[in-house]
């Protein structure tokens, strides 16, 4: 299709240093190791298979309010988590649902905050878009667009500020990259080096709104050029590029050479959220990249290739995912709504 | 003909300042734009050039002096060809001690025009006088010191930075600059730029960052020069730092004071001059604050650092030369939340906040003297709002008049009357009546600015208003 080459993913994507600074940060490229690679498809399967039956639950009214779905960039968190360290902070918008997995956060919770349960992570007061773990560092799921890129850069100040190496992934997506407050973070980044990875996923559409009729500069990871930020255009639909430029962003970071720009070219197969009929776009476009550059798919072809695993063993593995989605509803269904009394809770914290 | 040299204002809201230096001396030719003096503040010091050409005929206010009241004259610059017939020199000059002026000379009749907020002359306090304003709740025998607001504020953010080495200030001139209002004086010198921040100029992101910064266990204190650009900041202050921890389902403390100037400065119109009180006082997460006193701005503001929760801290730039006893205390922290009746009463109650306070004190003098004894709430706390001080006092006096700088609809004054119909409508006497500023953006002219703003006066009518006094 004509038009998703436009947008860039119809083809590999080279990688692009706009500066030396950029160049720099490029480490040896690293083998994949088999266990890897497993876990890789694993950790994007769940992710795909959680995501269908969130779709699915919300068309039977389980899930309520706005729903944003991340099938098709699975291959952005999967690579980024595996490229950074214990410890390491995240946190994004609302489409969110994916991260939370990523960072290993219970299915089991995830899926009844979906659901508006007792048990969710936000103990049913946070939703799809607002779930947090302190436990696993993710710092949510925010709601408005762009608002978590002052806050991803405080968090890296904050690890600065203590020197405790810790690095933050601040993911955001195409259009989001043109809210203002992106760029006031970009500059005081830059200007007090603040160990930040700015990850954009560039999955072509803010809502309908297709990149190149929203964006002066179509080449997101060219935008941190005017704060001297070095940027890295990166195949997001392939899991192993991912993780490799991830792991030199975070090590940039580490060094202390300040923040980092990635821009991750991927494409969501599903609408904006799920009321959006997805009329900015041709079925084709959607199907093609479905097809041909599926991420999953991708890392399926380099197993089975590499003979790290046949046929049978995948499908058990599919399995064996399908029944940790199932257990997550299933559990979810069964957890009570929140208590009434649950509705004063948590609006201040207590003064000790 | 003689030139006059007046005391200048570095800003609207001084009223007085030292003459520190003269770069010239009697009988040097002058050119204008030639600096000729500095002069200093609390806030800040500048240097003072010639607006005339002409020769230094005589410096009336000797090197040094201060307390030099705005508007005084300060030398007298001759024209050239006067230099001749007129001109003192040095050797006639009648010595500088002998003709000195002080205080005392100062002319009372500064305009009114430069009196902080351009009020009216009715609502007009000493600022120097201390207000002396006992505060119940402190073991008899506390001494006391004399401090400004700004002092105050000041000393507040040193005890807490000292004790909790998490605690940091960031802002735009903080550090360097020594603070827009020179509260953050002397910050710098003693935590360092790790711990004192200059921001750029860029409100939407150093909120964000901040509130991140709380996410990530630091106390930061985020100063706004005035609360007018906070507005740039807002989804951050109640979508980020006043959501998180109940959508989080508690996991989450944002514990960060977003502090500032807040409310009508002087002669700076409309888009300088906005009390944001009910604002942020609608805001379930946050917490707000608006002191009158030095007194409470210290405790007030110890305790916001010390809170778990987000705050919004209003402060007020006319205030914050204003003078005031402090307790003497190694930890002197007041609660969050806690109204003060600071003059007990029996006819009428005024419930005020921040700069109101100070017109609601001087109606109150204005009624003693006609008989009607009032008593003044200062909330003190907007956000969780004090309900039980003011309806004890509406059960005793069966009266209210709500002041407050902002504008009526939706404002403190209406969620207080909503509150006391809700709650004590049966002790009401006559209607709660409220005094605001008038329906529309402040304007610039000085009368006019005067006529929006509210003052002592209107205090006044509106207590007689529910006293049904003519």
């Amino acid at each position: 299709m004509a038009a998703s080459k436009a947008n860039g993913n119809t083809q590999p994507v080279k990688k692009k240093s706009p500066s030396k600074k950029a160049a720099a940060v490029k480490a040896k490229k690293s083998t994949v190791s088999k266990a890897d690679l497993l876990k890789f498809y694993s950790d994007m399967l769940l992710i795909r298979r959680f995501e269908e039956k969130a779709g699915q639950l919300y068309g039977m009214g389980l899930i309520g309010g706005f729903c944003h779905l991340y099938i098709g960039q699975e291959a952005v968190v999967v690579g980024m988590q595996a490229a950074i360290e214990e410890g390491d902070q995240v946190l994004t918008s609302y489409r969110d649902h994916g991260h939370m997995l990523a960072c290993g956060m219970d299915p089991k919770g995830v899926m009844a905050e979906l659901m508006g349960r007792r048990d969710g992570y936000s103990r049913g007061k946070g939703g799809s878009m607002h779930m947090f773990s302190a436990e696993k560092n993710f710092y949510g799921g925010h709601g408005i667009v762009g608002a978590q890129v002052p806050i991803g850069t405080g968090l890296a100040f904050s690890n600065k500020f203590k020197n405790n190496g810790r690095v933050t992934l601040t993911y955001f997506g195409d259009g989001a990259s043109n809210q203002g407050q992106v760029y006031e973070s970009f500059n005081m980044a830059e200007l007090w080096s603040l160990p930040v990875v700015y990850v954009i996923e560039n999955n072509q559409y803010a809502m309908g709104t297709s990149v190149k009729r929203a964006s002066s500069e179509t080449h997101l990871y060219r935008r941190g050029s005017g704060f001297r930020i070095p940027g890295e255009e990166v195949d997001g639909m392939d899991v192993v590029a991912v993780r490799e430029a991830g792991r030199r962003a975070a090590k940039w970071c580490r060094d202390g050479k300040g923040p980092t720009i990635l821009e991750m070219k991927t494409y969501r197969y599903r609408g904006h959220s799920m009321s959006d009929p997805a009329k900015y776009r041709t079925r084709e476009e959607v199907q093609d990249v479905r097809e041909h550059y599926d991420p999953i798919d991708a890392c399926k072809r380099r197993i089975t290739q590499a003979g790290y695993a046949n046929d049978d063993a995948l499908k058990k593995l599919d399995k064996e995912i399908k029944a940790i989605v199932a257990e997550a509803v299933e559990f979810s269904k069964n957890s009570p709504e929140p208590d009434p009394e649950e509705l004063y809770t948590d609006v201040l914290a207590a003064v000790s | 003909m003689s030139i006059d040299v007046l005391m200048p204002a570095l800003s609207p809201t001084m009223e007085e300042g030292t003459l520190a230096k003269w770069y010239v001396k009697e009988g040097d030719k002058i050119t204008s734009g030639d600096v000729i003096a500095e002069i200093e503040t609390d806030k800040a010091t500048m240097e003072v050039e010639a607006v005339d050409e002409g020769v230094m005929g005589k410096i009336l206010i000797p090197a040094g002096s201060e307390g030099i009241k705005v508007n005084v004259p300060i030398a007298v610059i001759l024209e050239e060809n006067e230099e001749g017939k007129a001109a003192p020199t040095l050797s006639n000059a009648p010595p500088a001690n002998e003709k000195e002026p002080t205080l005392q000379d100062a002319p009372e009749d500064v305009p009114e025009s430069l009196l902080p907020g351009g009020r009216r002359a009715a609502v007009t306090v000493d600022a120097q006088a201390p207000q002396t304003l006992s505060d119940p709740d402190l073991p008899a025998g506390t001494a006391m010191q004399t401090l400004t607001v700004r002092e105050a504020l000041r000393d507040a953010m040193a005890e807490e930075m000292r004790r909790d080495d998490t605690v940091f200030l960031m802002g735009e001139e903080v550090a360097q600059y020594q603070g827009a209002y020179k509260v953050s004086q002397g910050l710098l010198e003693e935590f360092t730029d790790k711990r004192v921040i200059d921001t750029p100029i860029t409100e939407h992101g150093f909120s964000g960052l901040g509130v991140g910064a709380a996410f990530g266990g630091l106390r930061p204190i985020v100063e706004f020069m005035t609360f007018n650009f906070a507005m740039q900041a807002m989804d951050q202050i109640i979508n980020s730092a006043a959501k998180t921890r109940y959508m989080s389902g508690g996991q989450m403390s944002c514990p960060i004071v977003f502090r500032g100037p807040n409310g009508a400065a002087s002669r700076v119109a409309a888009q300088h001059s906005q009390d944001y009180a009910p604002w942020y006082s609608h805001v379930p997460g946050l917490k707000v604050i608006a002191p009158y006193s030095a007194a409470d701005a210290k405790g007030l503001l110890k305790s916001a650092i010390r809170d778990p929760n987000p705050i919004v801290f209003l402060e007020n730039e006319i205030l914050y030369g204003q003078k005031f006893e402090v307790p003497v205390m190694d930890d002197f922290l007041l609660p969050i939340g806690k109204a003060k009746v600071v003059r007990a009463g029996t006819d009428a109650t005024i419930v005020a906040y921040s700069r109101s306070v100070e017109y609601a004190l001087t109606a109150a003098e204005t009624l003693a003297g006609e008989g009607v004894d009032v008593e003044v709430i200062d909330l003190r706390t907007l956000r969780p709002l004090d309900s039980a001080t003011i309806i004890a006092s509406i059960q005793k006096t069966g009266r209210l008049v709500t002041v407050e700088e902002g504008w009526l609809q939706c404002g403190i004054g209406a969620e207080i009357a909503t509150r006391v119909m809700e709650q004590a409508f049966d002790y009401l006497d006559a209607p709660v009546a409220r005094v605001a500023q008038q329906d529309v953006p402040l304007p610039y002219a000085a009368n006019l600015e005067a006529l929006s703003l509210p003052g002592a006066g209107d205090v006044v009518a509106a207590v007689k208003s529910v006293c049904y006094i003519e």
